[in-house]
């Protein structure tokens, strides 16, 4: 197989669960190399693809290749090249992440020294503590650990950084791009549009099984800063305004407010929701 | 390339490690037995042939609980939490998981069958087994049809809060009916052939005759066939049910 052959490479992938179906006609191709960002609601059909991708769940319909095998078939072969993070995977109550570490790493032919992954994720503080102890936060890094010990060519990542503080999530941000400067290829799954803008080459939108649009994050509307200004005139009167330099409007609509010595009530900025790209998409379709 | 008995024996290390760590199971498995063995001693002293009925009686109980409960325990957890699909995504070998995972409840057993067989002789002048092989192959028939059993079980058990209840469901009154028929000569016909078709009283008569001398192992080839039939059922069962997430 050929290095530049896409890491994945999905066809029409179709699931149904009894009436409903989850995903319905997904197409998508990840290069070498590259973070591919798979971002939607809850209930978008995003697990159910990367569960797919990554033998869990029988396909209903479609071709997948996941570095070349059909993950269907469950090779071993395919598991040393793969490292996975679920949405929700739990682990030994009385193991620490040194010891579980160890363990995992003894899969694998070549794994990574367990010491690099305790502090490429943070966790050296934490390397002895029994996981029952840990907070949810440092089980999540855990997780990604777990699945980085082995060295894996192609990672997936279901939603790593869901019910994270803003802090632990940045530095769960460098751990990943670290991941990206290494040449690994990354799915990632979420539903945070400034974490697909921060990791992702490139990001596939996705709701109701369909993918709404494929592209680099900035293209698809998904980075460019529509900000969303709001606020109550002296009047009553709600304005909304949309600018993509918010300093600029701010400084203008506050200069003018305090040269009449009125106030800006209620006034609120607000970032672009991942709603927001949804309509602005559905309403171009 | 690490291959698949190393990793097997890894796995059994992992096992044994995380068992001794949780003091609530080891207690049960060590324990308790010997809790009712010395209850039973007591109120048996100085009866030497019902103390002689005892101990093989609370080996095959051991060897019961080692497995069937700790399998079903265990599995049961392991699927509810997620670590058996976590596992499931690495490269380890299913059969090396599995092979670690049986070699812990065989030990327990093993190392129960030692505890209950020294206390007998300790403290109720129970004389070394009788028949070593005999002893041997009801072990090993009793451990790997109690282990086949409990994983089976566990596909049965929907969620990890109920399993206490399923689990002592079928253990309790497969115990006393097996202990209540294999005591009593004056058992209801109903109820021996019930504990004749279940698998632990067979267990029971074999331990018996290997430890305090019975009829050996001809004589008892017809125990060891019901043993081994439920053997071949639940081993059967534990592999085509087995999921490796929670249903929900």
């Amino acid at each position: 197989m050929s290095e530049t052959a896409p890491a994945i490479e999905v066809r029409a992938l179709r699931k149904r669960y009894g009436e409903y179906e989850a995903v319905r006609g997904i197409v998508i191709s990840v290069r070498r190399g590259e973070v591919f960002g798979l971002l939607g609601p809850n209930g978008a059909g995003k697990t159910t693809t990367v569960e797919i991708l990554e033998g869990y769940r029988a396909r209903t319909g479609g071709e997948v290749s996941v570095l070349g095998h059909d993950p269907a078939d469950r090779a071993i072969e395919l598991r040393r090249r793969i490292g996975i993070v679920l949405q929700s995977g739990g682990i030994y109550g009385h193991i620490t992440p040194r010891e579980a570490l160890r363990h995992w790493a003894s899969f694998y032919a070549h794994p990574r020294s367990v010491q690099e992954v305790l502090s490429l994720t943070g966790l050296q503080p934490q390397a002895d503590v029994r996981s029952r102890r840990l907070s949810g936060g440092q089980l999540r890094r855990l997780d990604l650990a777990l699945a980085l010990v082995g060295d894996p060519e192609l990672i997936f990542l279901d939603e790593p950084t869901t019910g994270f503080d803003p802090e632990a999530r940045r530095a769960a941000w460098s751990a990943i791009s670290s991941l990206r400067d290494l040449g690994k290829t990354i799915l990632l799954t979420t539903h945070y549009l400034d974490e697909a803008q921060a990791l992702a080459d490139r990001v596939a939108i996705i709701k109701e099984g369909r993918i709404l649009a494929i592209g680099p994050p900035r293209e698809l509307g998904v980075g460019a800063a529509h900000y969303r200004v709001v606020y109550r005139t002296a009047g009553g009167e709600l304005v909304e305004r949309q600018t993509d330099d918010v300093t600029a409007l701010l400084h203008e609509l506050t200069a003018e407010a305090l040269a009449r010595g009125e106030r800006l009530e209620e006034l609120s900025v607000a970032r672009p929701t991942l709603e927001d790209v949804y309509l602005e998409l559905t309403a171009d379709a | 390339m690490p291959d698949a008995l190393a990793l097997s024996w890894r796995q059994y290390r992992l096992e044994r490690r995380m068992f001794w760590r949780n003091p609530s199971a080891a207690f049960f498995n060590f324990v308790l037995p010997l809790l009712f063995l010395a209850a039973g001693g007591a109120i048996l002293s100085g009866n030497q042939h019902q103390l002689n009925k005892l101990v093989p009686a609370i080996a095959a109980m051991s060897v019961m609980a080692t497995t069937f409960t700790a399998l079903a325990y265990n599995v049961v957890f392991l699927r509810e939490r997620g670590v058996l699909k976590r596992i499931h995504g690495t490269p380890l070998p299913t059969l090396s998981y599995f092979a670690g995972l049986a070699a812990n409840a065989v030990t327990n057993a093993a190392l129960q069958i030692v505890i209950v067989v020294l206390a007998g002789r300790a403290l109720f002048g129970i004389g070394w087994p009788q028949h070593a092989f005999e002893l041997i192959v009801f072990v090993i028939a009793g451990v790997s049809c109690f282990a086949g059993l409990g994983v089976a079980f566990a596909h049965v058990i929907p969620n990890f809060e109920s399993t206490a209840a399923y689990v002592n469901a079928v253990f309790l009154p497969v115990v006393f009916v097996s202990f209540y028929v294999f005591d009593s000569r004056s058992a209801p016909g109903f109820l021996r052939t019930i504990a004749d078709a279940l698998p632990l009283k067979p267990l029971i008569e074999g331990l018996s005759a290997a430890i305090v001398g019975g009829p050996g192992l001809v004589g008892n080839l017809d125990q060891l066939a019901v043993i081994a039939l439920w053997g071949l059922f639940g081993i059967i069962f534990a592999v085509r049910g087995f999921s490796w997430e929670s249903p929900a």
